[in-house]
């Protein structure tokens, strides 16, 4: 089962690669991780997607849960949270292609940030499934760079994780 | 990198504090811990430390012949002692080579510190002589590790290190520090506790899933105690003794949690697992109520997991969460630290009247005492031959089973712990998760320093021995009367029984060809060598070795190179499935 799993830990160098190298040391899944420090400086939040059945996620939380760099650990998967993922797309916009290119972003709220002569540069945020289906979306044969920034999720209401 | 000084603390250091160079403040932070002896070797990059460690002598260095042994010895000095143990190596090979031992420490949960030299800051990444990314390489052999970038960082860093070391699950941690930072200077304000906000162990026991366990536990009708290395590191021995006494139920000790409970009572069974007796596998085959505690359900100890004690509600016993249901699911998890589970357990008991039923009870003890009678772990001396399980016996016997023994990594390691019957902790000291060989001889330097009154004895064999051999020299300098016993079958016993058993009796690269003459090797080494070529010599040297009580002796058995340990639950088997002589 997918889930999304936010931490809090100290703002130090190493804390990072702590983490990546439990997931890689005990095998488990990551399908997207990002970073960033918080409203503290000292402190980063991270979001890390993966995959495992309850017996892994249980663990996977464990160990993150033991690393002493980690303040909270939190599976935003078990109650109601809203995720984002910002997508940079460059298109090939020659010809007829260009007014298309257009009104798709337009449909998927899009925005494009920069313009040439045979190309836009598309800023998209959604669900992961949403940057999927705009991107499909697309002639395969139009795509030129896709940056994707990995799940940033919050739980929904009041209070914090 | 990582330190838990804020800013606030450098900008308002103690205004009396005197200023100190960072390895001064290595040296003093180690004496303000309590340190009184340290194990390791010198290089560049620590050079200042030990200019320092010479000026003084509230910590006494011992010095080995590689950084290994430098990590063992410490490791060792730690199980004996309980005291974090603490290792000084220099940089780049220096840490490399120590990292044997770190992994070794984490895989038993043992607190050590071991301080790594490294190259001057500015040099940091530059492929600098002798230059490793020691945090790097060992983040996933340590509980935790600090490059330390700043001198003011130093003496908190410390102070973190050890509190980081010995609490909860303890661990080995690893403080690196550049040789600039060696040299700098600060006032040195060492702290008086650590506080951190994403570091905080459990120590106490849910109240409720303690008097559920209670309840689980004097309800079973084949109740069975497991209990493992996490006894031994909570000094819990004593609850533990009374708890399974006040119960009169049957106990198990994984290898790692030998001596946990006094091998000579008749409610002790025997080490379980893959060369456990027959009445401990199967006793935990059939229990209804298994008792899991400081206890981690490792492979060897379970067998086939999906097998293992298929009747049984699970109470399970840690410090460490994470260790709770991660192989086997259990009934009754409780964090906490066991010394206070345990008394809180006992508390329980004797406040209610609650009791097994004595009938089930009865039963049950009638059971384990028919498997006990299959002797399993039986063998025939003859006059010819030295069986190495006899060694180990008169060992035992010749010494009153009060000896602190040590040892490497194999068959010997496993008659070893059969055969020697351990009534106290802390007197069993093996490599059990990572099973290092070369373990034994720095582990018995480190035991013997920790208790130079008492008899150590480092139980070998030909192919551990020497992986560090070269330790034999540091027993000299130190006079460490360390006594080697070299169960010396000429082949590396352990594969080659797995080769007998599982590859058809092909013994790819396992018999040891051209080994040395170890009763001269030990002479060259300037201590006593004996040897023992049939079983009427093994008492005489064993008692001439214990008579020689100023001396290191190597003794030297030439054993059965075709004897197996038995019983043998094959890998991937259930734990009732096993060899039997």
């Amino acid at each position: 089962m997918r889930r999304i799993i936010s931490i809090l830990l100290e703002n130090e160098a190493g804390a990072l690669s702590r983490v990546a190298g439990l997931f890689s040391a005990r095998g488990y899944n990551i399908e997207a991780m990002t970073v960033a420090p918080t409203h503290d400086p000292g402190i980063s939040r991270m979001t890390v997607v993966t995959r495992g059945s309850e017996e892994i996620m249980e663990q996977v939380l464990k160990q993150l849960n033991k690393l002493v760099e980690v303040i909270r650990v939190h599976d935003l998967t078990e109650g109601p949270h809203i995720e984002r993922e910002l997508m940079l797309i460059k298109v090939h916009a020659v010809g007829p292609d260009r007014e298309e290119v257009k009104r798709l972003s337009d449909i998927f709220r899009g925005r494009i940030i920069d313009v040439t002569d045979r190309s836009y540069t598309i800023e998209l945020t959604g669900t992961g499934e949403k940057l999927d289906a705009f991107i499909h979306a697309l002639d395969p044969g139009m795509v030129i760079e896709v940056v994707r920034s990995g799940a940033s999720a919050i739980s929904r209401g009041a209070k914090s994780i | 990198m990582t330190s838990p000084t804020t800013t606030q603390d450098r900008l308002n250091p103690e205004p009396e504090a005197e200023e100190l160079t960072g390895a001064e403040i290595v040296v003093r932070a180690l004496r303000d811990e309590g340190v009184e002896f340290i194990f390791g070797y010198p290089g560049g990059a620590v050079l200042y430390i030990y200019d320092k460690l010479e000026q003084q002598d509230a910590v006494k260095h011992i010095l080995v012949r590689h950084e290994q042994a430098a990590v063992h010895a410490a490791d060792a000095y730690s199980r004996v002692t309980g005291k974090v143990g603490v290792a000084l190596v220099t940089s780049g090979p220096g840490a490399t080579n120590a990292v044997t031992g770190i992994a070794t420490a984490y895989m038993d949960s043992i607190p050590m510190v071991i301080i790594t030299g490294q190259v001057p800051v500015a040099l940091i990444g530059n492929d600098a002589f002798q230059e490793v990314d020691t945090v790097g390489i060992t983040r996933p052999c340590t509980k935790h590790n600090f490059l330390v970038k700043d001198v003011r960082d130093l003496a908190s860093t410390l102070k973190t290190a050890f509190y980081l070391a010995a609490s909860g699950r303890p661990g080995p941690v690893l403080v690196d520090i550049p040789k600039d930072v060696t040299s700098h200077k600060t006032p040195y304000h060492y702290p008086e506790k650590v506080v951190l906000r994403s570091y905080k162990p459990t120590v106490k026991g849910h109240p409720g899933q303690v008097r559920k366990a209670m309840q689980l536990i004097t309800s079973a009708q084949r109740p069975m105690f497991y209990t493992g290395g996490g006894i031994v590191l909570g000094n819990a021995s004593e609850a533990l003794r009374t708890l399974v006494r006040a119960l009169r139920a049957p106990i198990t000790n994984t290898l790692m949690g030998l001596g946990a409970y006094p091998a000579s009572d008749r409610q002790f069974l025997g080490m379980l697992g893959m060369h456990g007796t027959y009445e401990a596998n199967m006793a935990v085959q059939h229990c209804d109520v298994l008792v899991a505690l400081g206890a981690r359900f490792d492979d060897r100890v379970t067998g086939n997991l999906a097998k293992f004690a298929p009747h049984a509600r699970i109470v399970h016993v840690d410090v460490d969460p994470s260790s709770i249901s991660k192989n086997v699911r259990v009934d009754v998890p409780i964090v906490g630290d066991l010394q206070q589970v345990l008394r809180e357990m006992n508390q329980l008991l004797a406040e209610s009247d609650q009791g097994n039923d004595p009938q089930a009870m009865r039963a049950w003890w009638a059971q384990i005492e028919e498997w006990r009678q299959r002797d399993c772990l039986c063998y025939v001396q003859d006059e010819r031959i030295i069986k190495p399980q006899f060694v180990m016996q008169k060992l035992f016997e010749l010494t009153g089973g009060e000896a602190i023994v040590t040892s490497d990594v194999g068959q010997h390691q496993m008659w070893a712990a059969q055969f020697y019957g351990f009534d106290r902790p802390r007197r069993w000291i093996n490599s059990g998760g990572l099973g290092t060989m070369g373990f034994g001889l720095p582990a018995a330097m480190g035991a013997q320093v920790a208790e130079p009154d008492s008899t150590v004895v480092c139980v070998t064999g030909d192919g551990s021995i020497q992986m560090n051999i070269q330790e034999l020299s540091t027993c000299l300098q130190y006079h460490l009367p360390v006594k080697v016993a070299c169960l010396n079958n000429h082949y590396l016993g352990m594969v080659r029984q797995w080769q007998e058993f599982f590859y058809e009796n092909r013994y790819a690269m396992s018999y040891v060809d051209a080994l040395p003459d170890f009763v001269k090797l030990a002479e060259a080494y300037g201590h006593v060598g004996l040897r023992a070529d049939t079983p009427a010599d093994v008492e005489p040297v064993i008692r001439e070795a214990l008579r020689l009580k100023d001396r290191m002796v190597f003794m030297d058995f030439q054993v059965d190179p075709a004897e197996n340990v038995y019983p043998m639950v094959p890998a991937g088997a259930a734990l009732s499935d096993m060899i039997l002589v």
